[in-house]
C-alpha cells in the first residue's frame, strides 16, 4: 500500500529502481518488528520466533510491486496527458443515469427474489444471503448519515444493538410480537441518536466520529455490566421468532401452525425462507424510503450539508436540525435492522455489537461508494461471502478492508460506484441535446 | 485516606502515560487540523515492539534493568516512529485537500489496517511480559492499608517529566520547533518562507509517534500484558484528553492526560471500576457540549 | 419632505478578536431598493461586518436592526444565521465561492428554497405520499428557480454539476442561489472578482435591475471601482474596522481620508480609479 501513495514525478528506470529500492528499505524497517520477530507464549514465558524468510518475501514484493506501480503510473499518466492534449476542451456532459447500472439493479433485485426457490433445499445458501441483506440494510441505513448527510458515525453498531436489545426486552419481559415491537425498536434507537446527536452535531465533524465511537463503547460496555437489564455477557436468550401474521413456524401441534395452515408439510427451511424474504422486504422498503427522502427537500439539505455547511446556514437552513434528521433516520434503520438481527438468532449478546462491526458496516458503505444503493450491495456480499472462501480469507479480511478503505480515499474518495444521480432535473433526456 | 492517597499515584502514573499519547493528538491536530484515528494503534505497535525487545534481550541474558529499558526504549522509539511516518505518508498527505470526510475515513483505515496486522503478525491473545521492574516503596500504613509506591510508577513519572521538559525545550526554542509553530498557524505563509512543510508534518508524525512509543514501553512494563486492542481505548481516552486540555495545546494534553488518570483512578475505586471507561467518554461529552476549546485552548473562530 | 426609514441601521457595532479590534465603533444605514456600497483596503474589516450582519459572528457591541415589513424590527445581531436568511431575509453570498459543488445548479437553487418546501412537505410525511399540495410546492420552487437561471443566463447550465462550471459562471450561481431565498436585502461579498470586463459590466446591469426593479436592497463588498462607482447610490468606506468616509461616489472620489487609505500619504497625488482596484482573495481574514 506505501507502494501507491509515495509516487511523484520521475520517469527514467534508474529513478524507479531508486524509488522501489526506497520503499522496500521503508518496508524491511516497517517489517523486522512485526514479521520478522515475534513472540510465542511458551508455558506462560514469551519466547521469541524469527520469520526471516517471510520478511525477505514481504519487501521482496513491495520491490517488485512498486516498481511496476511506478511504470503503470508514469505511463497511465503520459497517456492521460497526450489525451488532454489531443482533446479541445472536453465540454463537461451532463451524465444521465447509466442505463447499464439499472439493469444491475433490476437483475440483482430478480435474483434476491428467485433466490429461495433456486436453493429451496439448500438452508446454508439462503442463511448466507439472509446475512448479506442485513449488512446491506446497516450499509443503506448508515449510508443516510455518512454517505449523504457527510458526518462519519463511527458508532453505528450502538443503535443495531439498541433495537436488538429493545427487542429481546419487549419480547422476553412483555411478550411482544415482533411487529408491534418493531416500530417501537425504532423509535427507541432514533431517540438515542437524537440524544447522542443533540449536544456533538454542532461540532466539527470529527468530534462527532470520537463521540460516536465512545458511544458506541459506552453501550457495549452498559450491556456488558448492567446484568439486571440486558443478561450481561450471557445476553438475552430464547427471543421468539417472528411469526407469519400469527402462524409460527413449529412441528404442528394443537394451535394452527404456518405449515397446516396452508397444508404444507414441516419444514424448518420454512423459517430461514421467510427470514429471508422478511429482511429482503424490509432492506427494499429501507431503500424505497431512503431513496424517496433523497429527493425531498430533506435529503436535498442533507447533501447540501455535506457540500458545505456554511453555505447552508447563509440560505436559512438549520443545520443542526437538517444533521440530527439524518443522524435519527440512520439510527431509526440500525434499530429495525437490529429487531430482524434479534429475531433471527433468538439469542443476543454485546459480543455481536462491537467496533468490528461498526467498521464493517462503514466499510460498506465507504468501499461501496457513499450514497450509492448498489455499492452497498456490492460491497456487503464481497465482505460476508470472503469468509466464506476460507479461513485464509477470513484473517485477512479487515486488513484488506483496512487497506482498502485508505486506498479509495486516495483513489476515488465517491467510492467505485459514484455516479451522483441528480434529485430533479431541468430538462428529462439530462441535457442531451 | 490511604486508598486516596494509592488512588492518587496509581492516577498520576495512568495520566502520564495518557498525557505522552494525547500529544501526538494535539500536535497532528495543530498542524493539520485532523484526529489521526490510529494514533493510538500505533501506541499499541509500539508496546508490541517492546514486547519483543524484552523478550529478545532476556533471550541473550541481559539481566541488567536500566540497561535493557534504555535499549527497549530506543528500539522502540526508533520502530514506532517509522510507523508514524508511514502512516502520515501513505493515509494522509495524498488526502491534503481532499474533502472533509476522506482523511477520517483514511485515517479509520488506517487503525483497522494497523490492529489487523498487528493481529496477524503477532497474535490475537494477550501477550504476557515477564515484569521488568519489581518491588516499590512503602510509603504508610494506614488502618492496615498500605499505600506502595511501586518502582514501575516512579519510571513512568521520572520519564515522563524528562520528556516534557525536554519537548518543551524542542518545541519553544529549537529552530524545528519555530517552523512546527509556524505550519500551524499558516501552512501556506510557512512554506512561502522556504520552509519544508511536507518534512515538518512528516516530523511532527515522528515525534507523536515517538513520545507514543515511550508511552507503550511504560505501559508494558507497569501493567505486563499487551493484547492488540490496547490502542482503541487507550486512543479514546488520550484523544479526551487532549480535548479536555484543549487541543492543539500541548500543555493542555498533559494537564488533560493528568485529569483523565485521575478521574478514571478515583472513579475506579470510590464509583465502579466496571464503568470507569463510562466515565471518560461522559467527560468527552460534557467537554465537548459546554467547553469545547478545553481548559487552555483558545477557542476557535469558525471561518467564514 | 422626511426620509423613509432605512432598512437596516447598524448602530456602533464593534468586534474583537482577543486583541484585534476588527470593526470599532461603526454605524452605517442602508436604504430600502438601494445599492450600498462597502469598500476599503485589504484586512478593513469588510467581511467581518458582513459575518457580524449574518449571525456568523456575535458583535462585541453594538446593535444591526432591520425594519421588515411584515415582522417588524428584528435584532440581527442576536439571530443564529440561519435565521437571518430564513427571518430577516438577509441572504449573503462568499468572496470565496460556496456552492454545493457535486449537486447541479437547478439543486442549488432548489436547496435555498428549503424552509418553504420542508413545510409543505410536513415533516417529508406529505413528501414521501406525494400528496398535492407538496407537489404544486415543488413546481413553484421549480419555476422560480427557472426564472432566476433564465435571468441570470445560466439556464443550459441548469443539469450540471455546480462545481464542474467557471469561476464567473460560479458567481453568478451564487447570487441566483441567494435570489431563491426572497432577499429583503443581499449581501453580496465581491461579486466582481475573477470576472472579465464583460461579465462585471453584466453584474453591473444586473445589480441595477435587482435594486431598481426587484427592490431588492443591496449591500455591496467591492474591490473593482468600476463596479462600485457605477452602482452604488451610496459608498461607506473602511479602513482598519473604522469608517473614514460615507457618501456618495461622486463625494468618496474626491475625500481626502479614502485616497489616504488606499495609497499612502505620498502617493496620495497619483490616485487613478483603476489604482484603487485590488486583486480580491488575498484578504487574510477570509483566507482559509
Amino acid at each position: 500500500m506505501a507502494a501507491l501513495v509515495l509516487a511523484q514525478h520521475s520517469t527514467s528506470p534508474a529513478e524507479r529502481l531508486k524509488d522501489a529500492a526506497a520503499v522496500a528499505f521503508i518496508a524491511l524497517l516497517l517489517g523486522i518488528p512485526m514479521i520478522g520477530l515475534t513472540t510465542v507464549d511458551q508455558g506462560g514465558a514469551l519466547r521469541i520466533a524469527t520469520r526471516w524468510p517471510t520478511l525477505c518475501i514481504f519487501v521482496g514484493v513491495c520491490f517488485a510491486g512498486r516498481l511496476l506501480l511506478r511504470y503503470a503510473i508514469d505511463r497511465l499518466r503520459a497517456r492521460k496527458q497526450a489525451r488532454e492534449r489531443s482533446a479541445v476542451s472536453a465540454p463537461t456532459v451532463d451524465q444521465a443515469t447509466s442505463p447499464l447500472l439499472t439493469w444491475i439493479g433490476w437483475a440483482a433485485l430478480g435474483i434476491s427474489v428467485a433466490l429461495p426457490m433456486l436453493f429451496s433445499e439448500n438452508r446454508y445458501v439462503v442463511d448466507t444471503a439472509t446475512t448479506v441483506l442485513i449488512y446491506v440494510m446497516l450499509g443503506w441505513g448508515l449510508n443516510v448519515v455518512v454517505g449523504l448527510a457527510g458526518l462519519l458515525d463511527l458508532g453505528y453498531v450502538a443503535f443495531y444493538a439498541v433495537g436488538a436489545y429493545t427487542y429481546g426486552l419487549l419480547s422476553t419481559q412483555f411478550g411482544w410480537g415482533f411487529w408491534q415491537a418493531l416500530p417501537l425498536a425504532g423509535a427507541v434507537a432514533a431517540s438515542f441518536g437524537i440524544l447522542l446527536g443533540w449536544p456533538t452535531l454542532r461540532l466539527r465533524g470529527d468530534y462527532l466520529a470520537i463521540v460516536t465511537l465512545g458511544f458506541g463503547e459506552i453501550i457495549r460496555i452498559i450491556l456488558v455490566n448492567w446484568t439486571e437489564l440486558s443478561g450481561g455477557p450471557n445476553g438475552i436468550a430464547s427471543i421468539p421468532r417472528p411469526s407469519f401474521f400469527g402462524l409460527p413456524f413449529k412441528p404442528p401441534g394443537d394451535d394452527p401452525t404456518f405449515a397446516s395452515f396452508f397444508g404444507l408439510e414441516f419444514s424448518t427451511n420454512h423459517r430461514i425462507v421467510f427470514l429471508y424474504y422478511l429482511i429482503l422486504a424490509l432492506a427494499l422498503l429501507t431503500n424505497l424510503f431512503v431513496s424517496r427522502m433523497r429527493k425531498l427537500p430533506i435529503g436535498r439539505a442533507w447533501e447540501a450539508i455535506r457540500e458545505d455547511e456554511i453555505a447552508c446556514k447563509a440560505m436559512g437552513i438549520n443545520a443542526r436540525n437538517v444533521k440530527l434528521s439524518a443522524f435519527a433516520i440512520g439510527a431509526m434503520l440500525g434499530g429495525f435492522a437490529g429487531v430482524f438481527f434479534a429475531a433471527r438468532q433468538g439469542f443476543i449478546s454485546p459480543e455481536s455489537f462491537t467496533f468490528n462491526e461498526s467498521a464493517i458496516i462503514l466499510a460498506i458503505v465507504v468501499l461501496g461508494g457513499m450514497g450509492s444503493q448498489l455499492g452497498v450491495v456490492l460491497a456487503s456480499l464481497v465482505l460476508v461471502l470472503l469468509p466464506e472462501l476460507g479461513r485464509d480469507f477470513a484473517e485477512y479480511r479487515m486488513l484488506l478492508f483496512g487497506a482498502a478503505m485508505i486506498l479509495i480515499m486516495i483513489w476515488k474518495p465517491g467510492g467505485i460506484l459514484s455516479h451522483r444521480e441528480p434529485t430533479l432535473r431541468y430538462r428529462a433526456d439530462g441535457g442531451r441535446r | 485516606m490511604a486508598l486516596a492517597l494509592q488512588q492518587l499515584i496509581n492516577g498520576l502514573t495512568l495520566g502520564a502515560v495518557y498525557g505522552l499519547i494525547a500529544i501526538g493528538y494535539t500536535m497532528v491536530y495543530g498542524i493539520i487540523g485532523m484526529i489521526n484515528f490510529a494514533h493510538g494503534d500505533i501506541y499499541m505497535v509500539s508496546a508490541f515492539i517492546a514486547v519483543t525487545v524484552f523478550t529478545l534481550l532476556a533471550s541473550f541474558g541481559i539481566s541488567s534493568v536500566p540497561l535493557s529499558l534504555l535499549v527497549v526504549l530506543l528500539v522502540a522509539v526508533f520502530f514506532t516512529s517509522i510507523y508514524g511516518w508511514t502512516v502520515e505518508r501513505t493515509a494522509y498527505r495524498p488526502l491534503r485537500g481532499s474533502t472533509r470526510l476522506a482523511p477520517l475515513i483514511s485515517a479509520i483505515g488506517m487503525s483497522i489496517f494497523l490492529q489487523n496486522m498487528v493481529q496477524l503478525t503477532q497474535g490475537a491473545r494477550v501477550k504476557p511480559v515477564a515484569p521488568v521492574l519489581v518491588g516499590g516503596i512503602d510509603i504508610l500504613t494506614i488502618d492496615g492499608f498500605t499505600v506502595r509506591l511501586a518502582y514501575s510508577q516512579v519510571l513512568i513519572v521520572v520519564v515522563t517529566v524528562a520528556l516534557m521538559a525536554g519537548f518543551t525545550w524542542l518545541i519553544t526554542k529549537t529552530s524545528f520547533g519555530r517552523q512546527q509553530r509556524s505550519c500551524e498557524q499558516d501552512r501556506t505563509m510557512t512554506a512561502l518562507l522556504g520552509i519544508n512543510v511536507d518534512r515538518t508534518i512528516s516530523l511532527t508524525f515522528m515525534l507523536g509517534a515517538a513520545l507514543a512509543a515511550v508511552a507503550g514501553v511504560m505501559v508494558t512494563v507497569y501493567y505486563g500484558v499487551v493484547d492488540f486492542f490496547i490502542g482503541f481505548v487507550a486512543g479514546i481516552k488520550a484523544f479526551t484528553a487532549a480535548v479536555l486540555g484543549g487541543i492543539g495545546s500541548l500543555p493542555g494534553a498533559m494537564l488533560g492526560g493528568l485529569l483523565i488518570g485521575l478521574i478514571e483512578a478515583f472513579w475506579a475505586a470510590y464509583l465502579s471500576a466496571e464503568y470507569k471507561d463510562v466515565a471518560t467518554f461522559t467527560i468527552l461529552i460534557l467537554v465537548l457540549m459546554f467547553r469545547p476549546s478545553g481548559l487552555l485552548g483558545r477557542p476557535e473562530v469558525e471561518k467564514v | 419632505m422626511s426620509a423613509p426609514p432605512p432598512l437596516l441601521s447598524v448602530e456602533r457595532l464593534t468586534m474583537r478578536f482577543g486583541g484585534l479590534l476588527a470593526i470599532d465603533d461603526l454605524s452605517l444605514d442602508v436604504a430600502a431598493r438601494k445599492i450600498t456600497g462597502v469598500i476599503g483596503p485589504n484586512g478593513a474589516g469588510k467581511t467581518t461586518f458582513f459575518n457580524c450582519l449574518t449571525g456568523f459572528y456575535k458583535p462585541t457591541v453594538g446593535s444591526v436592526r432591520l425594519n421588515h415589513p411584515q415582522r417588524g424590527v428584528l435584532r440581527l445581531e442576536q439571530l443564529a444565521s440561519h435565521q437571518v436568511a430564513r427571518s430577516a431575509q438577509v441572504v449573503r453570498t462568499f468572496q470565496n465561492i460556496r456552492l454545493f459543488p457535486q449537486m447541479t445548479v437547478l439543486e442549488n437553487l432548489i436547496v435555498a428554497q428549503h424552509n418553504a418546501l420542508q413545510h409543505a412537505s410536513r415533516f417529508s410525511l406529505a413528501g414521501l405520499l406525494g400528496l398535492p399540495g407538496y407537489r404544486r410546492a415543488e413546481a413553484a420552487a421549480m419555476d422560480k428557480a427557472v426564472g432566476w437561471l433564465q435571468r441570470l443566463g445560466l439556464l443550459d447550465k441548469a443539469d450540471t454539476a455546480a462545481g464542474a462550471l467557471p469561476y464567473g459562471m460560479q458567481r453568478r450561481i451564487e447570487i441566483a442561489r441567494a435570489l431563491c431565498v426572497d432577499p429583503l436585502l443581499l449581501c453580496l461579498d465581491e461579486p466582481a472578482a475573477g470576472l472579465n470586463p464583460r461579465e462585471s459590466s453584466e453584474l453591473n446591469e444586473l445589480l441595477k435591475h435587482l435594486a431598481s426593479v426587484e427592490g431588492i436592497a443591496i449591500l455591496l463588498i467591492e474591490h473593482d471601482m468600476s463596479v462600485v462607482m457605477n452602482v452604488s447610490d451610496h459608498i461607506c468606506v473602511l479602513n482598519y474596522g473604522r469608517k473614514i468616509a460615507e457618501g456618495t461616489p461622486a463625494d468618496i472620489q474626491k475625500d481626502p481620508n479614502v485616497i489616504k487609505a488606499y495609497l499612502g500619504e505620498e502617493d496620495a497625488d497619483e490616485l487613478r480609479a483603476d489604482e484603487m482596484r485590488t486583486d480580491a482573495p488575498t484578504d487574510p481574514e477570509a483566507v482559509r
